[in-house]
């Protein structure tokens, strides 16, 4: 039995928010909390830089590792900036570099798995092969690898992402694609005559949208986990631009305080990541153990 | 006699979402005398399997017993606690699984399974347990009684494990059996040998048992009792032959309709079109599955096949599983290039492969597919499955492709306002109707059905049955009908070809189809089908199942499992094709009138 | 015969991918701008004096010779020398190696037996309130990073408990107490992740047997429940879980990369980040194939486990 939840496409004609509370209600309470808290992020990344009562970059307090205080709400940082400021725009780099990343690693992926499982034949097995290969190369050691060659600007950071966790994707689009394929509504299309385009797109995408959504998800996470640990090799995103892992790296001389400085982007890093992997797990259809690095 | 089991007013609900129940067993009561046997029958969904378990105080994940009461012998099955009900199961009460090849552990060898409660029970010792496993084994009539224990499953056939499980169910002398569709999984002609083992062990045994089936004609052979369920309900209840002549309920009676479509269809006496050609030719065709190096194929699944169909006819097929009917289907629709031979369509040769076949050739043959759940794309509305061939083949667009949707419609008997539902949302009767509607759409000349209504409970699938003869008409449709059961096809059919292990050991009109003689592997299946009459499970003749080694090519295909076999001529000369007076033609060594004469002295 | 066939087809497969990993990689660093020559003499340099090595490190070859030299180099084990250093790579990797193999293995030793019992556990009692609380616990384990549980785990037995030290010093002498106090953290860290993972794979397996018919039919025997897990779950859920279990671990191929950083631990993983940060090709190229052989042994132990554990194939 498939319960409905708000990526159903039927639920969509329907008055919106009557399917937002029948959405709402069939989430777990764990499944609920994910959702408040991806939601809460991504108000953050997107509208965060509105909020920040100071500039990121801007020395305001009188002191380093200052503690909570009504001027400073999480203190300053180890040059004496806002910190609260500081993670609201490390928010954003995090945020905004793993949404892209992980969308052109799920689209990429996507995109190729039709192309393979429709074409067949050695079109398939050379990109499969050529997928088989970047996956077994550790993401952090590639990643390092990448880095170690290409330098670590925005693009490339967001590239490196990319490539890097595009073959997962295309690992689960395929598996999802050539069993699609096989289905016998696609056999009937081709009996009927039907061009593979059409097939593509009316046949074979739109069933494998919802799975594909769970995994974007997924990657999303990895991404996170990945660029914020380069980062916190120092790595990763370069000063003056800092996400949410430079944040804890440049403020680890405060770990024998117990600042804010250093405790805020940790607890931001792990919220975020939480909470949307609880609201994946909540959705119907995704399984549990999950593969792919 | 005494009472050996007493259910009252027993209901089971499901826990629904929010924590609502949902009924599924309500209020049912029956009872069961010693020795007696028990049919539960009705359609998938109906609650069968649920009130068989709840005899052994189990329920699937999800359901909970909300109210009756369950006696078996003197215990109070629904009031038991754990250990008490572990003692019950098994020992007291044993289960036989519709699935056995699912239902045997598939890392544990079969003995040790099947003697597990009686062992870890203390209830013997193990070298009792064996002998008595192996004295089962034999009186179910398995062979190699005294090594096939040493097995793993999946070194036993189908058949085999069926009746093992009998055996494990067996072993520690319970009060009473369940099967629970035990036979359902099967080729009819192992299920008749597996029913035969299982009548005479219960017989033999005076067990007490109770018999899950949604075929009235299986249970009209082994039931003292039957009784008719519907939606978690009790329709009607009563001894067999009560039911059986004259059943009380509407719904009984449209289960004994459905199981005899023979008495039920129309014969429907194809039109001469006089000197067309014929519609579809086929001519010594080979084909299957993976290329080899050397151009030849890995697995061939048809050989020498030919077949002629005159437009307006309806062709048969039929055989058991992977005999090669669905292979036929497809190298018929271009998606399989045959390995040699052509189709030739209205007498003009077509492509062998889809890609090569122009659009109206396309259009002109469809394909209906077995199952309608993959047959259909869950994630379109009905409209949009009966708009795209529409949009397709004849570029309707706008006010003139609804008027068509809805036409269509029409024709399977399903209101206009279906047009917007999804398809997931459907039953499957309905989707099945969806399906063959689609092939409509095109305006075919011949439609190929795959088992359509296979996936179907009975009186769903007489109602799709019943469809397909009326559209015939209507709309002078040719029809290719692939089955397993030969009694659709009968009531369905102008001509039929039996197919066996991908030769074609039969064909002819379907009339000729009713005496014998027949191809020794027709009779076999013929007589294999279960018919409502009491006592035919004796009289039929004893079957022969199981693929055993394939013979060397060319020979008869049928030989290992032929009871009627001339040693030194079958299994060393290719048998020959040769007519019979009323025009069939048969692959087989034998004559005419030796067949018959066979053929009628055991009958 | 034919599990040792699809064995050998699956060696062959990984062999096939490790070469083509070393290819791609091998491709990549030389795409690094400049090249070792001009990076070594530093940007004062004369040309001449830059050709004159580049010369002497063969970099005037074609790049074919250059990756088939240094394959053969890899393989007989002497894959070059560091550019920093300019000790044998292999040596450098060789005092190293041990130490990552040591901490893996701890890990592994600690991770596999608790990941084996929360998964089994969770399984057996799915969806009670023990299961939906293991598997939020276990759903946010994954998904916080390696380096903040490394901090958080310094912050509070570090600095505040002052329990443990915040560095790793391997002790001189191995005395079982200095060695768990000395691995605690490190240790700690890593199995945080891989537990996690490694429980949620191994309930999906377990969970998965569960629900086959066999089950139910062994219910219905009448048989007890710890008699239905030991003798009829387990053995069918053993290959995948050692398929869950070895690729678990092969996430620690990428925590070691911080936990060794972190906590200052002389193993290949923070050879690596060094290698990366100066820029030190020769030795990350070698470290990488470290890391991808590694990745590929686990791999294949699945693969394996999977084929073993069919008993279709097993038996034939
Ligand atoms: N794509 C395929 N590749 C290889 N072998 C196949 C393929 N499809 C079917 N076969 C094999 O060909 C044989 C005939 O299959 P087919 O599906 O035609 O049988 P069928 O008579 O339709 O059986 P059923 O009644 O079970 O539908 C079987 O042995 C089957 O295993
Ligand atoms: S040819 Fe021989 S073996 Fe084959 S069906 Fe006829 S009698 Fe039987
Ligand atoms: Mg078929």
């Amino acid at each position: 039995m498939r319960k409905s939840y708000s990526l159903d496409a039927e639920a969509l004609p329907q008055d919106g928010l009557a399917v937002a509370e029948r959405a709402w209600k069939s989430l777990s309470i764990s499944g609920r909390v994910g959702l408040v808290l991806v939601i809460f992020w991504l108000f953050i990344a997107v509208f965060g830089a509105f909020l920040s009562p100071y500039s990121p970059s801007a020395f305001v307090a009188d002191d380093v590792f200052l503690p909570m205080s009504a001027a400073h709400w999480l203190g300053s940082d180890y040059l004496g900036r806002d910190t609260l400021s500081r993670v609201l725009s490390g928010t954003r780099y995090t945020v905004g570099l793993a949404f892209f990343g992980a969308l052109l690693a799920s689209a990429t992926g996507t995109f190729l798995a039709l192309y393979a499982a429709v074409s067949q034949g050695v079109l398939d097995e050379v990109i499969s092969r050529l997928m088989d290969t970047l996956i077994s190369i550790p993401s952090k050691i590639f990643a390092l690898v990448l880095v170690a060659v290409f330098g670590a600007s925005l693009p490339l950071l967001l590239l490196t992402a990319a490539i890097i966790y595009l073959p997962g994707s295309y690992r689960i689009a395929r598996a999802l694609a050539v069993n699609l394929n096989s289905m016998d509504y696609v056999e009937v299309a081709r009996v009927r005559g039907e061009r593979k385009l059409y097939i593509v797109f009316h046949e074979i995408l739109p069933n494998m949208l919802n799975p594909m959504m769970a995994d974007f998800g997924l990657r999303f996470v990895f991404v996170v986990l990945l660029l914020s640990g380069m980062s916190f090799l120092g790595l990763g995103v370069q000063p003056p631009a800092a996400d949410l892992g430079s944040l804890v790296r440049e403020n680890m001389s405060g770990l024998q305080d117990i600042a804010p400085a250093i405790l805020a982007p940790a607890i931001a890093i792990a919220t975020l990541t939480i909470g949307v992997n609880l609201l994946i797990d909540a959705l119907p259809q995704s399984g549990n153990g999950k593969g792919g690095h | 006699m005494a009472v050996a089991v007493n259910v009252s007013h027993l209901k089971v609900a499901a826990r629904g979402e929010g924590g609502m129940p949902i009924p599924i067993i309500r209020d049912v009561s029956f009872s069961i005398k010693k020795g007696e046997v028990l049919a539960l029958i009705g359609e998938s969904g109906s609650g069968k399997s649920t009130i068989a378990l709840s005899l052994m105080g189990y329920t699937r994940p999800g359901l909970e017993v909300v109210g009756g009461r369950i006696q078996v012998g003197d215990q109070d099955v629904l009031a038991l606690k754990s250990d008490e009900l572990r003692a019950l199961r098994g020992k007291t009460v044993a289960y036989v699984a519709q699935s056995a090849a699912a239902s045997f552990n598939p890392v544990v060898r079969i003995m040790d399974q099947v003697i597990e409660t009686a062992v870890t029970t203390q209830m013997c010792t193990r070298a009792v347990a064996e002998a008595k496993a192996i004295g089962l084994f034999k009186s179910l009539a398995l062979p190699n009684p005294e090594t096939l224990g040493q097995r793993y499953p999946h070194e036993v056939s189908g058949g085999q494990l069926q009746r093992l499980m009998a055996a494990m169910a067996l072993m520690a002398d319970p009060a009473l059996v369940i099967f629970d569709e035990p036979t359902t999984a099967l080729d009819v002609t192992t299920q008749i040998e597996v029913l035969r083992a299982f009548k005479a062990a219960v017989k033999e045994r005076g067990v007490t048992a109770v018999y899950v089936s949604h075929d009235l004609a299986v249970v009209a052979q082994i039931a003292d009792q039957i009784v008719v369920l519907q939606h978690g309900e009790v329709r009607e209840a009563g001894q067999r032959d009560q039911i059986l002549h004259e059943p009380d309920a509407d719904y009984t009676q449209s289960l004994m309709q459905a199981a005899q479509p023979e008495k039920r269809v129309r014969p429907s006496p194809a039109k001469a079109l006089g000197t067309m050609a014929p519609i579809l030719q086929i001519k010594g065709m080979k084909a299957g599955y993976g290329k080899a190096r050397d151009g030849s194929l890995q697995k061939t699944v048809l050989d020498n096949i030919d077949l002629t169909i005159e437009p307006g006819r309806a062709l048969g097929i039929i055989g058991e599983s992977g005999s090669g009917k669905s292979t036929l289907a497809r190298v018929i629709a271009g998606m399989l290039p045959p390995a040699a031979g052509q189709v030739c369509f209205y007498g003009e040769v077509l492509p062998p492969s889809l890609r090569a076949r122009s659009r109206d050739q396309l259009r002109r043959i469809q394909i209906v597919f077995q199952n309608a759940d993959t047959a259909i794309n869950p994630a379109q509305t009905v409209g949009e499955v009966l708009a795209r061939p529409l949009q397709f083949y004849y570029g309707l667009k706008g006010q003139a492709l609804t008027k068509r949707v809805n036409e269509l419609l029409d024709l399977i008997r399903m209101p206009s306002s279906s047009a917007d539902r999804l398809c997931r949302k459907m039953s499957g009767g309905q989707k099945q109707r969806v399906n063959l509607a689609r092939a409509l759409a095109a305006k075919p000349d011949l439609i190929l059905c795959d088992e359509v209504t296979s996936a179907l409970d009975s009186v769903v699938a007489a109602a799709i049955l019943d469809l397909m003869a009326e559209l015939r008409h209507e709309l002078n449709l040719t029809y290719v009908f692939i089955s397993h059961d030969i009694s659709a096809v009968r009531a369905v059919c102008d001509d039929i070809m039996v197919l066996y292990a991908g030769t074609q050991v039969e064909a002819g009109q379907s009339q000729a189809f009713k005496s014998a003689p027949y191809h020794p592997y027709t009779d076999l299946l013929i007589s294999s089908v279960p018919q409502l009459r009491r006592g035919w499970l004796e009289e039929a003749r004893p079957g022969s199942s199981g693929a055993q080694a394939q013979p060397e090519d060319g020979l008869c295909r049928f030989l290992p499992r032929c009871s009627l076999k001339i040693p030194g001529l079958c299994d060393t000369m290719p048998a020959p094709r040769h007519a019979l007076t009323d025009g069939r033609n048969i692959l087989c060594h034998l004559d005419e009138p030796s067949l018959r004469a066979a053929q009628l002295e055991t009958v | 015969m034919r599990v040792g066939l699809l064995i050998l087809k699956r060696l062959g497969a990984a062999l096939l991918t490790l070469w083509l990993v070393s290819l791609l990689v091998f491709i990549l660093s030389s795409m690094l701008p400049g090249d070792a020559a001009s990076e070594m003499l530093g940007q004062s340099a004369t040309p001449e004096a830059v050709a004159a090595l580049r010369l002497k490190l063969g970099l005037d070859q074609p790049l074919y010779v250059r990756y088939f030299q240094w394959l053969f180099g890899l393989m007989s084990g002497h894959p070059g020398q560091s550019m920093i250093s300019g000790l044998p790579v292999a040596e450098i990797i060789g005092t190293r190696l041990p130490k990552s193999l040591f901490l893996a293995g701890l890990t592994a030793l600690v991770s596999v037996p608790v990941a084996l019992t929360i998964g089994i556990v969770s399984a057996i009692y799915r969806n009670s309130f023990i299961d939906r609380a293991l598997n939020v616990m276990t759903l946010s384990m994954v998904a916080v990073p390696e380096f903040l549980v490394a901090t958080l785990s310094v912050l509070v037995f570090a600095v505040s408990l002052r329990w443990l030290p915040a560095l790793t010093i391997i002790p001189d002498v191995a005395d079982p107490a200095s060695i768990a106090r000395a691995y605690a953290l490190p240790v700690m860290t890593l199995c945080f992740v891989v537990v996690a993972q490694m429980a949620r794979m191994t309930r999906a397996a377990v969970a998965d047997q569960l629900d086959q018919p066999y089950v139910e039919m062994a219910v219905l025997k009448g048989l007890t429940k710890p008699r239905v897990i030991l003798r009829h779950v387990l053995p069918n859920a053993t290959g995948p879980i050692v398929n869950a279990v070895a690729l678990s671990l092969s996430y620690l191929l990428g925590g070691v990369v911080i936990v060794e950083t972190v906590f200052n631990y002389p193993g290949v993983a923070s050879l690596i980040v060094d290698a990366v940060t100066s820029r030190d090709m020769p030795l990350l190229l070698a470290c990488t194939m470290v890391f991808c052989t590694a990745y590929m042994v686990l791999v294949l132990i699945a693969d394996v486990a999977a084929i073993l554990a069919n008993p279709r194939l097993a038996r034939s």
